[in-house]
């Protein structure tokens, strides 16, 4: 996936919609603030999801952080290489590192979401 | 506000990530914690432990104060040697644990940043007039680990006194750059290694100079996790002030045969007590790090506490320590372990979980063979 076509939530993580099918990951940002990550508990298929709310945690050395979806829907994926490699989020995060896949209503955008430009704006004043 | 060390800056400079700890603003890694813990493993990994406790004691009545508050036996020790043991309340409970360093005309104790401060009141609170004077050497005085197979020989040459000549666990004077300072054979990382108290003003001169030597700055991560595969006790997890020596595992740095000490008698009901739960090693069957606090069940029912946990990088697994009623200390059995609301499942391991490979056992690290600690 190219950065520049993902949209992005304060929470760190991305999101690329294809017609109703909305992607979901978390931004290298994200993992590079992890380092070594151990594992990930990721939902079931079917589960649904609310915008806002926790699908999941990911789980370094050090701590566990919650997920939060950018959007609502049912689950239609899950990445299950992650299960045995978690490892594969920290060196791919936008491609084989994806974490699941959510069926979204007709009609939902990803407009409430950040643009590229906006995410990178966001974690250039966090790091003050 | 937290304290810093005489290296705060350096680690801020080269990307250490700054938690507090124990009162300390601290690094907790560089890169990656596994990365660090790795390089302790198969090389040798450099660790600020500057923050923690550094005493020296001199006069005359120095022995028979460090001999009340201490429970191991400091009167057998030889000039130089390093000593590990318990400094506990009336109770048996621990208030800290310590290295005591023995030298002809004094002597030292290493305590817990965390504890320090508490240490040096308890201290004051015992001299009852006796000829001790106490010097807190903290602030003037930086401490420096070097941790790993290679670690010796990263540090030929590094200080007058050859560190290959130290036996394990002793200590010597020494000079840096001309500059007195103390170099023993000693670590907190179940390695070969050792660790070098000397003076602030050299802290960031020394410190670069293993860098340059090929030593990998390592953060308070890795030594969590490097601590926790050799079984060591982290105080504030499987030591506090409500836990005693014996369910610790750590009966064989009490020496209740050598004198009146602080907790003794409460010790001697505590040993006998064989309700109280006691430190187990588990091994965990999925990939989830259980945390302190977790809850340790079996047949749905609370009998124990996890006080440390991770997923190891030398032995990839998850492991953890915890306290666990008695009945369930026994290695091979089986009990299941609560993260956050799911139930992973679990059996006693023996401690320590890592050992290195030569002869030398790590001295802080296993409970001794009886699980009951008699």
């Amino acid at each position: 996936m190219d950065p520049k076509t993902l949209r992005y939530a304060k929470t760190h993580e991305w999101a690329y919609l294809e017609g109703n099918i909305c992607t979901i990951g978390l931004t290298k940002f994200a993992v590079d603030q992890l380092t070594d990550v151990i594992y990930i508990d990721l939902p079931d298929v079917d589960d649904p999801v609310t915008a806002g709310d926790s699908f999941g945690e990911i789980e370094s050395v050090k701590a566990v952080s919650d997920m939060y979806s950018p959007v609502s829907g049912d689950i239609t994926a899950v990445n299950e290489k992650l299960e045995t490699d978690p490892t594969l989020i920290s060196n791919d995060p936008y491609d084989k590192g994806w974490l699941i896949k959510v069926k979204v209503e007709k009609g939902t955008t990803l407009d409430h979401l950040m643009t590229l430009q906006q995410y990178e704006e966001q974690i250039a004043s966090e790091e003050h | 506000m937290a304290l810093r060390t005489p290296l705060y800056d350096w680690h801020i400079g080269h990307g250490g990530r700054i938690v507090e700890f124990g009162g300390w603003d601290m690094p907790v890694q560089y890169t990656s914690i596994v990365e660090e813990h790795q390089a302790v493993r198969t090389a040798a990994g450099l660790f600020d432990i500057s923050h923690m406790g550094r005493l020296s004691f001199a006069g005359a009545d120095a022995l028979p104060l460090i001999q009340q508050v201490y429970t191991n036996n400091a009167a057998t020790m030889k000039d130089g040697q390093v000593r590990y043991g318990l400094i506990c309340n009336e109770n048996g409970g621990v208030r800290d644990d310590v290295l005591v360093y023995r030298w002809p005309h004094g002597w030292a104790i290493v305590v817990n940043a965390s504890n320090r401060e508490k240490i040096v009141r308890w201290l004051d609170q015992h001299k009852n007039g006796r000829a001790v004077e106490i010097t807190d050497q903290t602030m003037t005085t930086c401490m420096i680990a070097v941790q790993g197979p290679q670690a010796l020989a990263l540090c030929r040459g590094l200080t007058e006194a050859d560190a290959e000549q130290l036996a394990y666990y002793y200590a010597t004077p020494t000079r840096y750059h001309g500059k007195g300072c103390v170099l023993s054979r000693t670590g907190y990382t179940g390695e070969d290694g050792i660790e070098i108290m000397a003076s602030a003003t050299q802290a960031v001169e020394l410190w670069e100079e293993l860098v340059r030597r090929g030593v990998k700055p390592c953060g308070l991560g890795a030594r969590d996790t490097l601590r926790l595969e050799a079984a060591m006790p982290l105080y504030g997890h499987e030591l506090s002030e409500e836990i005693d020596p014996f369910q610790a595992g750590l009966s064989w740095a009490v020496k209740m045969d050598k004198g009146d000490f602080i907790g003794r008698d409460a010790l001697q009901r505590r040993r006998a007590d064989a309700t109280l739960p006691r430190r187990v090693g588990l091994e965990l069957a999925g990939r989830r790090a259980a945390r302190e606090g977790s809850a340790v069940l079996s047949d749905g029912r609370t009998i124990g506490r996890v006080t440390s946990g991770t997923v190891t990088p030398t032995l990839n697994k998850a492991i953890a320590m915890a306290y666990v009623d008695p009945a369930y200390t026994a290695v091979g059995t089986v009990c299941t372990v609560d993260i956050r609301g799911k139930t992973e499942e679990a059996r006693v391991v023996p401690l320590p979980f890592y050992r290195r490979e030569t002869g030398e056992r790590s001295r802080v690290s296993a409970p001794s063979a009886n699980p009951l600690g008699r």
